[in-house]
């Protein structure tokens, strides 16, 4: 999982830069300035999953199966609300401001960033949906600690990417 | 280093029907198996690639050739150029890599087993994707089209409007599907190397081989991933309406350039790395002396791995790069010289005073370091940024990737055939037929790739489908050809010899080399399992401690 992490960090390092590179460079509007809000409630919402995912899996590791499932939904929860958060901007954008991918600069290189760390999100989900099924049916333990452990490193790095987003372009973008 | 001689039960070894052996091979997550896929999918591109090249240089024989069309010969160039680095050399050192590292370090699999096999099949996926669009590249209706854009796709050639149809799709998800092929061997390599060696074998015992090919998984990890990103922007460039590389809406064709060759270099040296990691297993063994300078060498790589990382540019010096970055680059480009010249004089320090063993593997080792020397210092000139404005985009530059990728790569992976082959088989491949293979070789590269560098300083650019007669080219380019087709017939003999040894090969035995990495320590070819009972180690050469206990190499560490 190391290892995949340094692979997907160059990836969004490379997103990154080209979000950076061609900040200020579009010909047409509309520009982040105009158009972005900063979505500071979905932030706390997704930057507090890593908490909650982390206390699921101390639980697991103290074979207390109950508070896991709970922490473990919670976090589920609070990935979903902001995937539901990152939807209601690109909806409000497209349909108010008009921006999609195509539109300039801008468009294309937002979108594809947030886009590629909403894909991440929504990867990440799918696996902590299916450990919350697993755990339903009462077949998560002790034992699963360690995958759990994986799992959760994923979760976070998802969200320490999520903190270089949100500086890349809601702070320094604007 | 006691009970490891390890005595291999006899599997098994009745006929079994061929429907049944080939389910086999294709469900396997058996990392030696999935090696020879690699191996043998890398053979069979190899020969695909290598007719793509003797085309192009049909196509060069003469001025005003018309052997075949302009677009032809695009394409020619640029499905030579992707499906040798990406469908020749990646697959092929993986494979080795897969094969030989859990042999080396005493487990029985690779850390993922199941991963090894999706990641083999993502890269062998990504091959025939490439090779569909020769039918499919027009749609499903027209002739087929290959991409035509040369292998760096620079902007804004990749984009709609200049390549048109799906070549270019094509040739981006062949990149794309490979590339996480390659994310996950190196992920696996890693996790082996670092999660699975036997008792004993604590990072600085570990074979040069194994901690060369550590480097370069890590390599991948950082080298493939930004291309694949720059993957996905023309994707959505070509599929979204993304402007990414699109200049009319302010993008940049100088920033494709950049995430390609942040790939692009550190990519020589992913292929580059296992072959120095080849030549130190395999040049100790035929002087019989220990590698000389072990630290040094692992130290040499890592600083190769870290000084490659900055490099990328020195392919951009026309671009118009300011004095600063063009600085830069120059410096890093030429520090790279130092650590490199360290493993040389570390091979030549093996050999000097050893009892050298004039065997094939050997031979191509000599070749590859004098090969690889010529190579480097071509190198260094190039990086001084000067001298590559006046000669980059010409015959020189073709010429001296080649004298880096076929004088080194090829000649130190034909210096690994010969040495595992006997491990992976059971048979010796013939000496003979082995010391044709070499000297024809080693006659058609020096025809074809020294006297192409002449050309190039003369002013012949590249990628160029014909030239006016009288710009004293002619016989140049004649004797160029030449040479190729005496590389093809050497890689005839060697493919021959590939299969007639595989069916009337001397036996090998355990340890046909007496050599002192654990991979000889089990049957030729190893059982599933390898090792019946895991072995350890108490010092670098492990077969040596066992051989002769009255002096180990371990009680000198």
């Amino acid at each position: 999982m190391a290892g995949l992490i340094i692979a997907e960090s160059a990836i969004f390092t490379i997103f990154v830069v080209a979000y950076l590179f061609y900040l200020g460079k579009s010909i047409t509007g509309p520009t982040p300035r105009e158009v972005l809000e900063t979505p500071i409630f979905y932030t706390i919402c997704l930057l507090s999953s890593s908490l909650t995912i982390h206390l699921a899996a101390k639980s697991l590791e103290r074979d207390y199966t109950r508070l896991f499932l709970g922490f473990w939904l919670l976090t589920i929860a609070l990935g979903g609300l902001f995937l539901y958060g990152t939807a209601q901007e690109w909806h409000r954008l497209i349909y108010e401001h008009g921006l999609t991918i195509s539109t300039n600069l801008f468009g294309t290189t937002y979108y594809s960033l947030v886009g590629l760390h909403a894909f991440h999100v929504t990867a990440g989900l799918i696996m902590l949906s299916l450990v919350a099924i697993f755990g339903l049916i009462g077949r998560m333990g002790v034992s699963q600690s360690d995958r759990i452990a994986v799992l959760s490193m994923y979760w976070h790095f998802v969200d320490a990417v999520w903190v270089v987003v949100f500086t890349v372009v809601y702070v320094l973008g604007r | 280093m006691s009970s490891n001689v390890i005595t291999v039960p006899v599997g098994q070894t009745e006929a079994r029907p061929w429907v049944d052996e080939l389910h086999q091979w294709l469900t396997t997550v058996d990392h030696k198996r999935l090696g020879i896929l690699y191996i043998g999918s890398a053979l069979l591109f190899l020969a695909v690639g290598g007719v793509e090249a003797l085309i192009i240089r049909i196509q060069l024989m003469h001025s005003h050739n018309n052997f075949v069309s302009p677009e032809v010969f695009n394409q020619m160039f640029t499905m030579h150029g992707t499906t040798m680095i990406f469908f020749v050399a990646m697959p092929v050192l993986f494979g080795f890599a897969n094969y030989l590292v859990p042999l080396m370090i005493g487990t029985r699999d690779m850390a993922f087993p199941r991963l090894n096999a999706f990641s083999f099949w993502l890269s062998f996926l990504g091959a025939l994707l490439l090779y569909f669009s020769f039918f499919g590249g027009s749609g499903l209706y027209g002739a087929g089209s290959a991409p035509d854009v040369g292998w760096w796709s620079y902007a804004p050639l990749g984009a709609r409007a200049f390549s048109p149809g799906h070549s270019s799709d094509y040739w981006t998800l062949a990149l794309l599907v490979s590339g996480f092929g390659s994310i996950g061997t190196a992920i696996n390599i890693i996790a082996t190397i670092l999660c699975l060696r036997c008792p004993g074998m604590k990072l600085n015992r570990m074979p040069l081989l194994v901690w060369m090919n550590l480097v370069m998984a890590g390599m991948v990890l950082l080298a493939i991933t930004p291309l694949s990103a720059a993957q996905i922007m023309l994707l959505i460039d070509r599929y979204l309406g993304g402007h990414f590389f699109d200049t009319q809406a302010g993008g940049s064709a100088v920033l494709w350039m950049h995430f390609f060759w942040i790939f692009g270099h550190p990519e020589v040296y992913v292929l580059i790395i296992p072959c120095f990691a080849f030549m130190s297993e395999i040049i100790p063994v035929f002087s019989r002396k220990p590698i000389f300078g072990y630290p040094v060498m692992v130290a040499a790589t890592v600083c190769i791995a870290f000084v490659s990382m900055s490099v990328w540019a020195h392919h951009m010096f026309t671009i118009g790069m300011n004095s600063y970055a063009n600085s830069f680059f120059t410096l890093t480009t030429m520090a790279v010289g130092i650590p490199t010249g360290i493993k040389i004089f570390n091979w030549i320090g093996t050999m000097w005073g050893g009892r050298i063993q004039f065997k094939t593997p050997m031979l191509f080792s000599i070749a590859f370091l004098f090969q690889f020397l010529v190579a480097g210092l071509t190198g260094i000139m190039m990086a001084a940024s000067p001298f590559d404005w006046q000669l980059s985009l010409s015959y020189f530059v073709v010429a001296h990737f080649h004298y880096v990728i076929v004088g080194g790569i090829l000649f130190a992976l034909f210096a690994a055939f010969y040495y595992w082959y006997p491990k992976m088989t059971g048979r010796m491949l013939s000496e003979r037929l082995g010391k044709w293979h070499f000297w024809l070789f080693l006659i058609g590269f020096h025809l074809t790739f020294d006297v192409m560098h002449i050309p190039g300083l003369l002013g012949m650019p590249r990628r160029i489908y014909t030239y006016e007669p009288g710009r004293g080219w002619d016989t140049l380019n004649l004797i160029v050809s030449i040479g190729a087709f005496i590389q093809a017939v050497a890689i005839l003999v060697f493919l021959a010899n590939l299969i007639i040894s595989y069916f009337k090969g001397a036996r090998a035995g355990n340890d046909p080399w007496d050599a002192w990495t654990l991979e000889w320590s089990t049957s030729s070819p190893p059982p599933a399992y390898n090792f019946a009972i895991v072995p350890t180690v108490a010092s670098r050469r492990p077969l040596w401690d066992l051989k002769h206990p009255e002096d180990p190499d371990s009680r000198y560490e």
